[in-house]
This record gives C-alpha cells, structure tokens and sequence, in this order.
C-alpha cells in the first residue's frame, strides 16, 4: 500500500483519507461503532483513538502510514463520525462505557492477541482509563499518548498543587486554569451545541487552519457539528466527578510512550511532570507543534509509533527504547544532516546529535573522516548513520546529494550548514582567487545548502530547524579577517532573513557564533600574503593559541542542540564571543578600537 | 645509575629485566584485579585490592599508590583539580569502562602501568582499545627519529583528534603524556605525599633539575620546556584516549638509548602485555 495523499491534497469527503479500508459495524450498549481496518490483520494491531471534536479520519494520515507495516484499526467514538449515539446522552459517554467500547472493538478486530492503541486528544483521555483499569489488563500491549492526560492523574496534580502552593505550584495551576478555557464553556448546557451546529461548526475549519496550522483538505468531515455537539458530554460526564475524586490505583499496566506537543494551546507540559509514578518505564517525546499533531505531524508520529511497537514486539527488554544523550525525547529518530562534520564542530555536532539518538548523515570533502564520524555516531546511540563526501561549494553535487537523501534515507529534519574554513590577512593582500575560495565554502555552501533542503523541508510542510554556523567575527570586526569575516557576517543575516520567512512553516533558523574553539580550522586557514613557510609558522602560532585558550567543540555542539530545541535566532557560544556580541550592540565604538589591534601572529 | 641505557653492556640487560619484572608483575596484578571487579565495587576497594595484591608479592614502597576510575571518570569528566584523581565511592555497573594505574617499586625498580577494561560489554570502550594501536607506532617511530618530545606530543593530539577523540592526558599534572622513571633506593621506611613515593619524587626532582640545567625535562608535556629530543632513560608513557565519556589509556616503560642504530635508539620495554596482545589477537581473528 502506497502512503496516503500528502496533507492539502485530496476531496472533500471524508471516507477519502482512509482509502482502501474494510469497514464494520461493531454493536455494543446500545450503540454501534464504526470500525475501519486497514493493513494486513496478521501483523500486530495498533487501534487509533481520536479527540474531541473529530472522528477517526483525524487520524488518516498517520493511518495509511501505519498500515504498511501493520494491521491499523479506527473507529468513530460513540456519537461520532458515523457510530450512533446513545440515548439518552447524558450519562452515556463516561468513561466505564468507553472502555466497553474499547473492548469490543479489541475483541471482535483482534480476538485473543493484545493491541496496541494509540490515542490523541480524549482518545488519549479515554486510553489512560483504558490501560489503567484491571479489566483490560492483558488486553492492551502498549499505549501511545499525545495531548490527553488521564483525568484521575490530571486530579492528584490539582490536588497536590492545591493542597501545598508555593508560587511555582500556584503558577502552573493557573496557567493550566487559563489553557482549559473551552473546558469551562462545555459544562454550560445547551449553548456549545448551538455553536456547533450554527456559526462555529462552519467555521471550524478555517479556525483550525489558522490558529493550529492544521492544513486543510479532507479533514474536518461534514459530520463535524454533530462530533462536537455530541462529545461536548464526554466533558459533562466525566471532568468533574474525575477531577473531584481521582482514583488512587490508576496505575498503567502495559508500557507507555508520551508524546508532548510543546506548543499545545490547550494543555501545559507540566501536567506530566509526575507522570513516572504513575507509568515506570515511561518513554517521552517531545514535538515543537500544536495541538493537532496527527494531521500535521504524521511522519514524526508514525516514526515514534512504529520505533516504540516494534521495540515492544520484538525488541530486547534490556534495550532502552530512547537513547542516553540529553534531548533524547526532542532528537530521537529524526534526521540530522550536518556539513564539515569530519572534523571540530562539525564532528561534535553530529555526536551530540547521536547521543540523542538521531539518525547523522555526515557530510565532508574529506571522505575519510566523514566516514570515521558516521562510524562511531552509530556507536554512541545513532540508529544509523552514513557519511557523504560532498563539496558543499559545488551546488550540483549538493542537488544530487539532496536527491540521494530524500530517496534513501527521508527528508531531513535538522539541517546543520557547519562547513567552513578560514582566511587571515590584510584586505588588501587577499586576492580574487582567495575571496572566491572563502566565499564559495563560507558562503555558497550556506546558500546550497539552505536552498536545497530547505525547500525540501518546506514542501514535506512537517517542520524543520535549519543551523548555520556563523561566527564571532561576523559581529566583530577586524583588521586581520576581512574575508572571513565578511563571509560569516552574510551567514548571518541569510539567518536572520531564513527565519523571518519559514517561521510560518515551522521551521526555525538559528545561526551559531562560536568564538575562539579548539578545532583544526586555525592548521587548514590561508594566510593571504605571506610565504608559504611563514604561512606554516602562522598557522602553528595560531593553533596553539587556539589550543591555549582550549574552548571545547563539545560544548559548541551541545549549543547547537539547545539552540534548535530553544528555537534560538542568534547564539554567542563561548565568553569572548557573547561578550563582543554585548558590545556590538551597546559599544561599537568600543568594538571599532579592538579591531585596529593586531593580535600576536 | 643511568647505566641502563648506555650502549650494551650485561648489566644494561640485568637492569632491564628488573624494570621488566615489575612491569609485568603490575600489569598481573592489573589482570587479577580486574577479573575479581563486578557491580557494586568502588573505586575506593579497586584500588586496596590492587595495592594489597602488590604488597603481599613484596611491594613496599610506590612511584604513586594505586588509582582506579570508573565510568565517565574514565575520561576524567569535569575534572578541575588533582585530587579528583583520588579513588572515590563512584560504584561499577554492567558495560562501565575502568581504568586501573599503579605504580610499583619492587627490589628497587620503578614502574608506571595503566590498564583499561570494561565490565561487559562496551562498544566505545572497544574502539578506544583499538584506536590505542596506532598511538603506540606514532610515538615509537617518531622518538627513534629523535624528534622533539613537544613536537611528538602535537602530533599524537592530532591523530587523537583525526579519531574523533579527545586528548584526556591533558588533564594529568603539566598535561604530560610521559615523564621519566628510574631506580630508587630502597628504605625501610617509605613514605608517600599525595599519593606519591617520596622517594620517587626525589628521583624526579633531581632529574628536573639536571635537566634544567641541560635544557630537558623528566616531564614530556606540550609546553615549551618539552622542547628537546628524548633524553635517554625509561619513560612511562601514557596516552589517554577520551570519547563522549568514555575513556581509554595503556601505560608502559619506553626504553629510550644513546645509540645510533634506530632500532637500539628506542624500544617498548616489553611486548608481551595485555593490550599487545589483546590486538595481535584482533589481527589474528
């Protein structure tokens, strides 16, 4: 099976998101479900649940995926989509009765043989009950969660914010307070149905498109005013009488993995703080998205989904599921692509990322140690990682190298332009020939690389971060690199003026200004004229000095990592290179004068 | 005394098996202790086990007292000041990498020895082991070429750093890679100072100072006073390797001579050691 229409694409009816699906009607307590089954029903079974206010189509893109490697089970919640609802309504959603319909639909699409349910929004709600109450014990083989915490957790974290609130406490009741707004408008009686089926149901779509990016197509369905009207009773039923008595014993009896959105308008990071207690072995991820992940982030998903079942299938129980190295939760999985990473930060750089588990392709002229870079990635954490020798400077290779990636490995979701190299000497010794080089590397090689998985990045519409390494000297000026540094300060604005463009896309641009950094760049720098052996004594001269001052490459890369998890614009990484940053911006002057001196070469 | 490495004579051979015996009885006991570690040993009773293992066959008096590092210690991680050298509580777990160093004196003669190994399995630690190798030719080839010690230091950090380590003997005292022993004369009562023989500390006083006035250094470091051929005599050398935590290192006598003939000018003291072995065999695999 081919994966499903890209987001954008696709008709207005909503049975088209889930082409090719087997579809049943599954009676329980008075209603009947509908249940769609997609993917050979020998492999192990995912069940997919959906929020509030969707029906199983929220999850088709992340469906068809799935389904290539398993047997994906949907259905509409009761009085969602094209399941009945029960009569009357009140009292007919809690979550005892969900759970029923959960067991239903396990037993009659995968009678005998735990599944694995996936659940977003009060999907996820419905599934914490689910994988928490002793009925279910040995029905469930793992639990999948995004933005829906369980209600009975949900009610000890009020309870213990409230029983003792010291100012960080108190704060973080009320911003979550402030975020469950809608949940305050559901309990008034009558009113959200209206909505819904009047002036907030037709515009629904638009909203979400909007405010939560969601992109637009077969996705919300036509029966979106009756999903909403109806599930409004999943809050009536349950919210309240949960929150005011948690259970005590809501322990969760299979493994689970969570997934935080971090830009969830709706639910505060911090409700999972204690989540440990509650689920041991509890794998975390972190997604820089909104709400709606399952439409606008269904590869991450289905990466993170397929990694955490097949550990669970057939995985070693020894192995950890997430790797060692911090931002594990944030890196693990993705793509990272980094330039001039047979060598310094760029070297660095790759290894922290494959530390937190991301798969490096390491770029470099130097095919050798490109090679040696990708080698011990693998050993420190990366699933995988290949090395490419490429020129960053030539951009046809760059195109086949991006062509290459794309076919082989996917699209890149952390892009780092690290390749560089360095030019010393006075502007008016510096040659046609010597601006052409450092330009070409510094420069172009930026431009490549940004233009080419840049727009790449773009069009799969699912997020990025771009990283260039600027440089200290692209703020500082000074007498003996007019090149270089001209060459960085461009690195820079390119940044400044990348970011300000894919924000809207979601994908961040950081540029990097290192400083002083104990690499080999000061053993490979021009020295534009001078001789060949005082060019020799120079660049000693300089290492030593580079080495002196020993700021580690390690530490750049662990910025680099802050920087795309923070969506940092601009980041002065050792002292010297956040202290001339200072200046550059409150005494020029100050920086004008130090740029006449000539430093001990 | 420093006829140990003037040109042939019967007692140069007599005194270099002294040195040899020593070495091997350390790195024996290096290879008992190790086989005894498990979980939940400390560095603290790694390190009484090594010098109680030495004491019993008739060590008494120490160049420096035993150390042992465990885990991320290994690659003396946030280290910032000597006495976190110091053996401490930190507990070995499954797959941890350690590094044993002793430095016995036995019937007089010195010697300086480092043995790395990990408990279980351990990827990193492996490769550590086996990028060792080539720092172990580099260094030979360029001491037989009478290069100078400061310059054989920079480029045994370049090849470290084309591995994609780390140079983590920077973090010894002076940063040094080597430093010269000798015999000592042996007391009734040896006491030492920070861990340190004080008889051995005399003997690496002297030669500071000989070698002060003679324009070289007992320490082989990568500062300016390291700049000068190797001085004939016995060198400890110890490469460290360091990796995301990880850390690697072999300790053995380099026997560096007067004479003229390449070969005879510098050798390894004594091939038939744990790590040589351990990468003949990776070879013959």
């Amino acid at each position: 099976m081919k994966t499903g229409q890209g987001p954008g694409q696709g008709s207005h009816q909503g049975q088209e998101g889930l082409r090719g699906a087997r579809e049943r009607r599954v009676r329980t307590g008075g209603v009947e479900l509908c249940v769609a089954e997609l993917g050979d029903a020998a492999r192990p079974t995912v069940m997919l649940v959906h929020g509030y206010p969707d029906s199983k189509e929220v999850w088709s893109e992340v469906a068809q995926r799935l389904a290539e490697r398993f047997h994906v089970v949907l259905y509409d919640v009761r009085g969602c989509g094209r399941s009945t609802a029960p009569k009357p309504l009140r009292g007919g959603f809690t979550l005892e009765k969900l759970t029923d319909d959960f067991l239903a639909v396990a037993d009659a699409v995968s009678p005998g043989r735990p599944v694995h349910v996936v659940g977003h929004d009060w999907g996820s709600v419905q599934a914490w009950e689910f994988a928490t109450v002793r009925r279910t014990e040995g029905r469930i083989a793992s639990f999948t969660s995004m933005s829906g915490p369980s209600l009975d957790h949900f009610g000890h974290w009020i309870k213990k914010r409230m029983a003792r609130p010291t100012p960080r406490r108190a704060a973080q009741l009320l911003n979550q307070g402030a975020k469950s707004w809608y949940v305050y408008m559901l309990h008034t009686p009558k009113l959200p149905e209206l909505a819904w089926k009047g002036p907030l149901g037709k515009r629904w779509p638009r909203i979400l498109e909007r405010v939560e990016k969601v992109p637009g197509g077969s996705y919300p369905t036509p029966s979106l005013p009756t999903d909403a009207a109806h599930g409004a009773w999943l809050y009536r039923d349950n919210v309240i009488p949960r929150l005011r008595r948690p259970r005590a014993d809501a322990y969760a009896h299979c493994p689970v993995q969570l997934i935080t959105p971090t830009g969830d308008a709706f639910l505060s990071q911090r409700l999972y703080d204690d989540l440990e207690r509650w689920a041991p072995q509890l794998v975390r991820r972190t997604l820089p998205a909104k709400h709606w992940v399952p439409r606008t982030r269904p590869d991450q998903l289905t990466s993170w989904i397929t990694e955490f079942i097949t550990a669970q299938e057939e995985g070693d129980p020894a192995k950890k599921v997430v790797a060692t190295g911090p931002y594990a939760d944030r890196f693990g999985g993705q793509l990272v692509l980094v330039t001039g990473a047979a060598s310094g930060i760029g070297r660095a750089t790759a290894f922290a990322f494959a530390e937190a588990g991301a798969r490096i392709i390491a770029v470099d002229r130097d095919t050798e140690g490109a090679a040696r870079t990708a080698d011990m990635a693998r050993l420190i954490g990366a699933p995988q990682a290949w090395a490419e020798a490429v020129d960053v400077s030539d951009e046809a290779a760059m195109e086949k190298l991006a062509d290459t990636v794309d076919a082989a490995y996917g699209t890149v979701d952390v892009l780092v332009n690290n390749a560089g190299i360095g030019l010393s000497g006075s502007f008016l010794d510096t040659t046609t020939e010597d601006w052409q080089k450092v330009l070409d590397v510094n420069l172009w090689g930026v431009i490549h690389g940004c233009r080419i998985f840049g727009k790449r990045m773009a069009e799969r519409g699912q997020g990025g971060h771009i990283v260039n390494t600027a440089s200290a000297a692209a703020y500082q000026p000074s007498k003996i690199l007019p090149a270089y540094s001209t060459s960085k300060a461009a690195v820079l604005m390119l940044s400044e003026c990348l970011r300000a463009e894919l924000a809207g896309q979601g994908i961040g641009v950081s540029a990097i200004c290192p400083g002083l950094v104990n690499t080999g760049i000061t053993t490979t720098s021009r020295f534009a004229g001078v001789s060949a052996d005082e060019e020799k004594r120079r660049q000693a001269k300089a290492a030593r000095l580079y080495g002196m001052r020993n700021y580690p490459p390690e530490k750049v890369a662990d910025a680099v990592l802050r920087a795309v998890v923070r969506n940092q614009a601009v980041v002065p990484v050792t002292p010297e290179a956040r202290g001339a940053h200072l200046m550059s911006r409150f005494t020029p002057r100050a920086l004008r004068a130090l740029a006449r001196i000539e430093p001990p070469l | 005394m420093a006829s140990a490495t003037s040109a042939g004579t019967t007692a140069r051979t007599a005194e270099l098996s002294g040195f040899r015996e020593v070495q091997r009885l350390a790195y024996d006991c290096a290879e008992a202790v190790a086989a005894q570690l498990k979980p939940g040993v400390t560095e603290r009773a790694a390190a009484r086990m090594q010098r109680e293992w030495l004491r019993e066959r008739g060590v008494r008096d120490w160049f420096h007292l035993p150390f042992a590092w465990f885990g991320d210690r290994t690659a003396f991680v946030n280290f910032r000041i000597p006495l976190q050298f110091f053996p401490t509580h930190r507990e070995l777990e499954p797959g941890m990498a350690f590094i044993l160093d002793m430095a016995p004196v036995y019937k007089g003669f010195t010697a300086d020895i480092g043995y790395s190994g990990c408990l279980g399995l351990n990827p990193v630690h492996d490769r550590l082991l086996a990028d060792l190798e080539a720092h172990r030719e580099l260094i030979l080839r360029e001491v037989r070429e009478r290069r100078p010690l400061r310059e054989i230091y920079e480029d045994v950090e370049r090849l470290m750093v084309r591995q994609g380590h780390t140079n983590r003997h920077r973090a010894y005292p002076f940063g040094v890679i080597a430093h010269k022993i000798d015999r000592v004369r042996q007391r009734r009562w040896s006491p030492t100072l920070f861990g340190f023989g004080t008889q051995s500390l005399k003997g690496l006083a002297s030669d500071a100072l000989h070698g002060h006035r003679e324009g070289w250094s007992p320490l082989w470091s990568p500062y300016s006073f390291s700049d000068h051929p190797p001085q004939p005599g016995l060198w400890a050398v110890e490469p460290h390797l360091g990796f995301r935590g990880t850390g690697a290192k072999f300790e053995e006598i380099l026997v560096v001579t007067d004479s003229k003939d390449p070969q005879e000018s510098a050798f390894w003291l004594d091939d038939d050691l744990p790590h040589v072995r351990r990468w003949q065999e990776e070879k013959a695999a």
